[in-house]
């Protein structure tokens, strides 16, 4: 049994729905309506929204419907419903990025993603809840209370875009927008039982997505389908000039080859990934699973080592911190959120700062500064610098001889809720599958394949070598056939 | 967790990192941090058992170049718009209490 998303039926299809909308056959208006209903019915229990767009997004679709009745193309998302994670600038809407220091934010501009999706005809819907600035692998750190897992409520969605993992899971919305700074779609898509990608670094812009760690952080789509992910991230993949990051070539297209199966591909199980203390053997399993299928499929499939992967997640959790610490010195109570009034400037930033950041923003600012401070700089962070240019030395060895790889994208399922809270060292660990991509900026994605313990979703992670998207593409395409 | 964890950070370096990082941390939090920070940075000094002699740090996975443009004006975000999301602002400007002990 695949446990895909809870309410799945043909709603679920974007691809389909896009279609339908375009040919005139549903209007945008219709779909919207039903996607908010479903929403007013599910969310009082699921929390995936901070704040459903229902004005908003019955005027976007009704403006599609209007292109449509006009005889022009509203573009492949018309009508559409896609979540957004609130981490993503929505002009005039607030924006909170799961923190109190946010609260009431209104941003005077809109995220580059957010307004292709919207040329595109896609619907923004709401602004999904996360942990606190993305840091965080079970949206506990949500400033405004934690999100359900929809297969069950008694446990996480994952984080830290746990709030769009559960809407797509849980039938809210077909379509969803998070970011994965070291595995914050992967995860949460995984524990949620639907696809999530990580886009190659500098393949999607960062305009409009609220910092946490710069070298690391990318925005990636949320799916039911492999299908309906290719489609997302074709629309929001290419140059945007408001990101120096970005890589001035056009996005890939990943539709057009998405059915040419692997038969002749190479791909390597990643050992240190996969065969390691920690991973559930119901999750080894799976991957051992889609090996077989791939196999089966046409492609040579063997173990491979990236022995520095190892050392991925000690080096992820000084390398991200540290950049996170200088990015949110700007929550100062300056310009922008949260004051707490002092005599004096340096008094009312410090007191604005503590007052207004969760428990683990503090923490992840202290490690990072600590980091970074004189006297631990090289020991600490310069090492770190040094191991995520062995990660990529290994990556690159090993895609000598393979053209992707596969692990498990989490080392386990959807834990219960309150169940890492207490350990930060123990939450930290969920991403030791999904960090190495990230050092790295390779692309990866995590697609649901089969079931563990209690009968929850397992998600297969496929890598791939940075803008090896269309490959990747392929290969989740044949897993997802295959579960 | 070893029995010595949070030996490598001790309650004065977590005073003097909260100074650097502007957070007027309670004593609960400065106590709490002292531990966290210390089984967090035990795991990870595991970094510190590769070799790693002669590797060139990477900063970024991008071989970045600096971008040029030509100078051109563009429409930028609103002013208004802008202060108006601010805690205080004062003839078009943001409005901060005395920086440099002078009375206000």
């Amino acid at each position: 049994m695949i446990p895909g998303p809870v309410d799945g039926d043909a709603d679920a299809d974007a691809v389909a729905l896009a279609a339908a909308v375009r040919s005139g056959d549903r209007s945008a208006r219709a779909v919207v309506d039903q996607h908010l209903a479903r929403i007013d019915e599910r969310d009082e229990e699921l929390h995936a929204f901070l704040l459903v767009m229902a004005d908003e997004a019955r005027a976007a679709a009704d403006a599609v419907d209007a292109t449509v009745a006009a005889g022009r193309d509203p573009g492949p998302l018309a009508g559409v419903p896609v979540a957004l994670k609130d981490v993503l600038c929505t002009r005039g809407v607030p924006t909170t990025c799961g923190s109190r220091i946010l609260e009431g934010w209104r941003p005077p501009y809109t995220a580059t993603v957010v307004a292709r999706v919207l040329a595109a005809g896609g619907i923004p819907i709401g602004k999904t809840n996360m942990d606190e600035f993305a840091m965080g692998s079970s949206t506990e750190n949500s400033s405004y209370g934690p999100t359900r897992n929809p297969h069950d409520p008694t446990r996480v969605p994952g984080g830290s875009s746990g709030g769009s993992a559960a809407a797509v899971g849980g039938g809210l919305a077909p379509l969803a927008l998070g970011s994965d700074t070291g595995g914050s779609v992967r995860q949460p898509a995984a524990l949620c039982g639907v696809v999530g990608v990580k886009p190659t670094y500098g393949l999607v812009s960062r305009y409009g997505l609220v910092a946490f760690a710069s070298s690391l952080d990318q925005v990636g789509p949320f799916a039911t389908t492999v299908a309906d992910a290719a489609v997302l991230l074709e629309v929001i993949a290419g140059h945007d000039p408001c990101d120096s990051t970005s890589v001035p070539e056009p996005g890939p297209r990943l539709l057009e080859g998405l059915d040419d199966g692997v038969d002749g591909l190479r791909i390597g199980i990643v050992t240190e990934l996969t065969d390691v203390e920690g991973v559930e053997p119901e999750v080894v399993a799976a991957v051992e699973q889609a090996g077989h299928a791939l196999e089966k499929a046409g492609a040579t499939v063997e173990r491979v080592s990236v022995p520095s992967a190892a050392y991925g997640i000690s080096a992820y959790y000084l390398i991200a911190p540290a950049e996170a610490s200088s990015n949110l010195a700007r929550y100062d109570g300056v310009r922008y959120g949260l004051r707490v009034d002092a005599g004096d400037t340096a008094t009312m930033n410090a007191r604005t700062r503590d007052t207004g950041f969760g428990p683990e923003v503090k923490r992840r600012i202290m490690l990072g500064t600590y980091a970074l401070s004189a006297g631990y700089y090289d020991a600490y962070y310069g090492q770190a610098q040094r191991v995520r240019t062995l990660v990529i030395r290994d990556f690159a060895r090993v895609y000598e001889r393979c053209d992707a790889l596969i692990s498990p994208t989490s080392p386990s399922t959807a834990f219960e809720l309150g169940a890492r809270t207490a350990d930060p060292l123990a939450m930290y660990l969920s991403d030791v599958c999904t960090v190495p991509s990230s050092l790295a900026g390779h692309p990866a994605m995590s697609v649901p394949f089969g079931a563990g313990a209690h009968g929850l979703p397992v998600g297969l992670q496929v890598l791939a070598p940075a803008r090896g998207e269309a490959v990747m593409f392929r290969v989740a395409q044949v897993v997802e056939e295959a579960a | 967790m070893p029995a010595d964890a949070g030996s490598r950070i001790t309650r004065a370096d977590v005073d003097h990192v909260a100074s650097l990082a502007r957070l007027a941390l309670t004593d609960d939090e400065a106590d709490a941090l002292t531990h966290d920070l210390g089984v967090i940075l035990e795991h990870a000094a595991r970094v510190e058992a590769l070799d790693t002699d002669g590797v060139p740090p990477t900063a970024h996975p991008l071989p970045l170049r600096n971008v040029l443009r030509a100078d051109e004006v563009r429409p930028g975000v609103d002013r208004d718009e802008v202060l108006a999301q601010a805690p205080a602002t004062e003839d078009g400007r943001f409005r901060v209490p005395p920086v440099l002990g002078e009375t206000s």
